[in-house]
């Protein structure tokens, strides 16, 4: 197996080119420092990514509250988790660090708040008008 | 009758800059109040949600909302008066007397020095003179940023961003992930305006296309944006004819970067040419004795670390500035030379440290900063204008300092 990619170590952005030997081992050409290696093998074998998004808020003095996986999952698993965090909510309020969905990935990954939602303060906007 | 309030040191704008300088001020023991135009401090970094923030100045990766949190705790913790919802319509400079309208009328406050922190603007659309209609549909980004992050509201279906600023970078990432169609990123340029890490990470892994040299030409959509032609430029940036291109469209996303916002701020204050900011010396003061700058109404800059750290150097030397601490004001002109574009401070003060940061004006593939008057040269790599070149002279260099300093970076 082999493949290109962008090295994002640094700002150089070095066109690494990967290619998998049957002994396992791994030939790197293109990177210009030692640090593009490890990250070249991790990006083409198994690219991982913080996943920062924001989830619905009831009764909040915002609509919306932003999260992060607090760990990096994985690239292909993006849209999938996205889907899933599109489908909830949660009730305010919320603060930084909460977790608001544990083991989101299967994985063991988590989806923690990065900011404060306080609780709407006006009785009136949390009613629910009907009729 | 209207209310009269005194501080300390006052604080004008609740973001990064903004928020440091009022922590910093207000641990060195003098009082300082804060002004804030909206209902809660942060700035834009409520709304930047994405990762990446903080590595410098908190050691640690963390998102916008959460590098706000953590100052507006410290700020809590150390009793920085804040008010929000608060407007500055007009500031003399020379008796720093400001005056401020808010939700509860208009009142005046009285300081010893202020410190000046209202970040930057977005270019907005009609500053880039693009032909056609004038429809819906067309945003800067950091509008559709707040939309979609705060206000929780898409701004169309199918888009195109102009500009590939780490904003525009970004915003392709988060309309795509939220459920919009992102056509692309048109460039100007033949290079990205964002970091490398961003067009990986925000449009490589979504297969966004980048566009390099080209870009918007004609604008069309009765009501709603409907379509926008795209072409190649040369390297005048004129369109190549035969490579025009249509894209059918509901949004424009413009990401044609951000302006200092200096305007109806104390018309006496000195503007830096290039930077468009206020001019300052490495103790963050303006031409004016007791005001100070920092952040993005200085220089643009590449990373909100830095304009933490400027705030916090602001707001120590303003609270100086009441504490009536000996601080000469003696300002030599830092003075750009070949190369050099963003370039902050434009004046040393020797008594402090100098922290250089400044933007290439182009990319580099190896090249040296000179400071000839120092007997400074600092090597370096791959540089891009996207990403700024930031080191620190010791005052102990500065003592003998009484010429301009020219600064200028060698091939």
């Amino acid at each position: 197996m082999k493949g290109h990619i962008t090295c994002t170590v640094c700002p150089v952005g070095c066109k690494i080119l990967v290619v998998s030997k049957p002994n396992g081992e791994y030939e790197i050409s293109g990177n210009r420092c030692p640090r593009g290696k490890q990250y070249a093998i991790d990006e083409l074998f198994s690219p991982k990514r913080i996943l920062t998004t924001s989830v619905k808020v009831l009764h909040g003095d915002v609509p919306l509250v932003s999260v992060r996986t607090d760990a990096p999952i994985e690239k292909s698993r993006i849209f999938e988790l996205m889907e899933k965090i599109k489908s909830i909510s949660v009730e305010a309020p919320v603060n930084v660090g909460d977790v608001l969905v544990r083991n989101i990935d299967g994985m063991g990954t988590s989806l923690v708040a990065t900011r404060k939602v306080e609780k709407n303060g006006s009785p009136l906007e949390n009613c629910q008008i009907s009729g | 009758m209207i209310q009269q309030l005194k501080t300390g040191v006052l604080v004008i704008g609740g973001g990064a800059a903004g928020m440091a300088a009022a922590l910093s001020a207000s641990r060195a023991g003098v009082e300082v109040t804060l002004l804030e135009r909206e209902e809660k401090t942060g700035g834009v970094l409520n709304q930047c949600i994405h990762h990446g923030f903080g590595l410098q100045f908190y050691r640690q990766e963390l998102t916008g909302p959460e590098f706000a949190y953590r100052l507006q705790n410290e700020m809590a913790q150390h009793s920085v008066k804040i008010i929000s919802e608060s407007y500055v319509r007009h500031i003399d400079t020379k008796n720093k007397y400001v005056e401020v309208i808010s939700p509860e009328g208009v009142f005046t406050i009285q300081a010893k020095a202020i410190v000046l922190a209202t970040g930057a603007r977005e270019r907005p659309f009609g500053a880039l003179q693009i032909p056609g209609d004038r429809p819906a549909g067309i945003y800067v980004a950091g509008l559709a940023q707040r939309m979609v992050n705060l206000e929780n509201t898409l701004p169309g279906k199918r888009a195109l961003i102009l500009g590939s600023g780490d904003i525009g970078l970004i915003m392709a990432r988060r309309l795509t992930l939220e459920g919009m169609e992102v056509l692309g990123v048109v460039e100007r340029l033949p290079y990205a305006g964002g970091l490398t890490r961003n067009v990986v990470q925000c449009l490589e892994d979504y297969d966004i296309p980048l566009y390099l040299s080209h870009t918007v030409v004609e604008v069309r959509g009765r009501r709603r944006l409907e379509r926008v032609l795209v072409s190649e430029v040369d390297d005048n940036f004129k369109p190549i004819n035969g490579t025009q291109k249509w894209f059918d469209i509901d949004t424009l996303v413009l990401s044609a970067g951000l302006i200092p916002q200096v305007e109806d701020l104390g018309e006496n204050l000195e503007i830096d040419a290039i930077n468009k900011g206020f001019a300052v010396s490495n103790t963050c003061e303006t031409s004016v004795t007791g005001i100070f700058a920092a952040g993005n109404n200085v220089a643009v800059f590449d990373l909100v670390d830095y304009v933490a750290a400027e705030g916090w150097i602001a707001g120590q030397n303003a609270a100086q500035t009441v504490q009536d601490k000996k601080r000469t004001s003696k300002r030599i002109p830092l003075i750009r030379g070949k190369n050099v574009g963003i370039l902050v401070p434009s004046y040393i003060t020797p008594e402090e440290h100098l922290r250089v940061y400044l933007r290439l004006r182009k990319p580099m593939d190896k090249g040296t900063v000179v400071l000839k008057e120092l007997n400074i040269e600092k090597p370096f790599q791959y540089g891009v204008p996207s990403e700024m070149i930031n080191f620190v002279v010791n005052r102990d260099k500065l003592q003998e300092l009484k010429k301009p300093v020219r600064i200028e970076v060698v091939e």
